[in-house]
């Protein structure tokens, strides 16, 4: 097979069972899966930047919000619609991301994540302080009767579930085809050997910019549409606990695999459903798989998966 | 004769208060093979860094096909026509060599890919990741990396450093079959490499031009001697 045709087996394959699944699973884990792709969605732009680039940010939190905020507070405070909202939000963590690409990249590798982390509590802040209209901490919920998108009530289970499994497909797509073109492959190029890759020619400042906006708006997709499957805008997923997740993510499913974002955020999610049922600490149950796993399985467990079984995995 | 393809005028790059390379003047006509010798801190890899930009200079110019280039940053000179292979061997060791060879190429047509590494008798290890191979391969898919760019100036930094003597043979044949299609500046520490395959020499030494002339003159050359091969 080709890698093409691989590609599309495997990512078509996979969409195909999550449509699947939609179907078959119980309420509780149907839910709890439209949640998965939306934050899996927030980890695949992650992994743009992290596992194809190289760059760690310590602020994507910041597009997550850009996103959320970008689709809320019209939605709560002008009474747009859904549709030209999630617009809003894209373009919120498009023009974020860019303004915040061409100051942060001045810098590299600690400073980098510093700066990129600074940005990101400023926004935070921001939002505090901007309480009147953001509701602070405490958040605001968007009305249920406008939370529809093109007829279809999006608070019904089964219409979020599958708006949720669109807007992961078409990230995930969309990253997979980036990956495979050779815009990704100088992306690759850039997180393997910087130098290398700025001597054979490629302009390294301007493919790592691309990144950025790339990664950031699609966490801004992911935040506009938490926002508008789940109802509720708040500070909480602006701040830097946001942040580390999508790190945690894609270090669990393996960074620099297209499909290991969405089996970080499934372990993930699942170790603290299961665990919580179990005791109270069950972050130390977390934190123990994650150490357990850093030790044995350093690449991620997809990473680990193309290192052992399969090589092709993309 | 027609405008030099390459030319410096008084390229110097100081170091806080060392002078690595000072007011070097240079000119390289099209289609030559153009080694560049001398000791060890003469200011060889220095001097091409800056041709290629890939580090700035302190003072003075560098001129391709007769245009200014000196104010390009690295890429778009590698853009304009030039390749660069590294002294300290610099591929992609994570990916596969026909990956590495794909970025160079900036094509992923198969065929040309495996023709690229078919020129340094590489093609059988196309899909082989290119941190296992051997150093000696290594040293030649870089190689191939500057061939695959079809560069008018390939800049080769110390090539054959670690190369086997058969291994030596073949990068000579690769060398010469680009002769005419290639002007190449080539800093090379094996003087039977330099005298089979260079049509002229240059000698830095503490960074300035000590000599300059064809291979036999610089065989003859008094000054040469002292400073180089006499104690080589």
């Amino acid at each position: 097979m080709s890698p093409g045709a691989r590609s599309l087996a495997l990512h078509g394959g996979l969409i195909a069972l999550l449509f699947a699944l939609g179907f078959l699973l119980p309420a509780y884990h149907q839910g709890n899966l439209a949640r998965i792709m939306v934050l899996a969605t927030y980890a695949v732009g992650y992994n743009v930047l992290f596992g194809y680039t190289g760059l760690l940010s310590l602020g994507h939190a910041m597009f997550f919000a850009a996103g959320m905020y970008g689709l809320g507070l019209p939605m709560q405070h002008l009474g747009i619609s859904a549709l030209p909202a999630f617009g809003l939000g894209l373009l919120s963590a498009a023009l974020l991301s860019t303004l915040v690409a061409f100051l942060a990249l001045r810098t590299i590798g600690v400073a980098f994540m510093i700066v990129t982390l600074m940005f990101s509590q400023a926004g935070f802040l921001t939002i505090l302080y901007f309480g009147t209209w953001t509701r602070g901490d405490e958040g605001f919920v968007i009305a249920q009767a406008s939370r529809s998108l093109a007829g279809v009530d999006l608070t019904q289970p089964l219409a979020r579930y599958m708006a949720a499994l669109v807007l992961f497909s078409v990230a995930l797509l969309l990253t997979a085809r980036m990956m495979r073109a050779g815009f990704g492959q100088v992306l690759i190029g850039v997180r393997e050997n910087e130098e290398r890759t700025r001597m054979l020619g490629y302009d390294v400042f301007r493919h790592k910019l691309a990144a950025v906006i790339v990664s950031g708006t699609l966490s801004g997709a992911a935040g506009a549409a938490y926002a508008l499957l789940f109802g509720y805008v708040g500070a909480t997923f602006a701040s830097v606990q946001y942040s580390i997740f999508p790190l945690l993510w894609v270090l669990l499913g393996g960074a620099g695999t297209t499909i290991g974002p969405l089996v970080g955020v499934i372990f993930m999610f699942y170790l603290i459903d299961w665990s919580s049922g179990l005791t109270n600490a069950y972050m130390l149950v977390a934190g123990l798989a994650l150490v357990l796993l850093t030790l044995f399985a350093r690449a991620g467990l997809m990473g680990e998966v193309r290192r052992r079984w399969l090589p092709w995995l993309p | 004769m027609s405008a030099p393809l390459l030319e410096t005028r008084g390229l110097t790059r100081r170091y806080g208060g060392l002078t690595a390379v000072e007011g070097v003047d240079f000119s390289l006509p099209q289609g030559q093979i153009h080694a560049l010798i001398g000791p060890n801190g003469a200011g060889k890899s220095t001097f091409v860094s800056m041709v290629s930009g890939r580090i700035p200079e302190s003072a003075g110019r560098v001129l391709f096909e007769g245009r200014d280039i000196t104010a390009l940053p690295a890429h778009r000179r590698i853009r304009a026509g030039m390749a660069y292979t590294f002294q300290i061997t610099a591929v992609y060791g994570r990916l596969t060599l026909a990956q590495n060879i794909a970025l160079a190429l900036r094509s992923r047509d198969r065929a040309r890919i495996l023709a690229a590494l078919a020129r340094v008798g590489l093609e059988e290890r196309a899909e082989q990741t290119c941190g296992d191979l051997s150093y000696g391969h290594q040293r030649l898919l870089e190689i191939a990396m500057g061939v695959a760019q079809a560069p008018r100036l390939l800049i080769l930094d110390e090539p054959t450093q670690g190369l086997a003597e058969s291994e030596i043979e073949g990068f000579n044949g690769l060398i010469r079959s680009l002769a005419g299609e290639t002007t190449i500046l080539l800093i090379e520490h094996n003087m039977n490499v330099v005298m089979a395959l260079a049509e002229r020499i240059t000698v830095l030494e503490t960074g300035r031009v000590l000599a300059s002339g064809s291979p036999e003159e610089i065989r003859a050359n008094a000054a040469v001697q002292e400073a180089y091969l006499g104690s080589a």
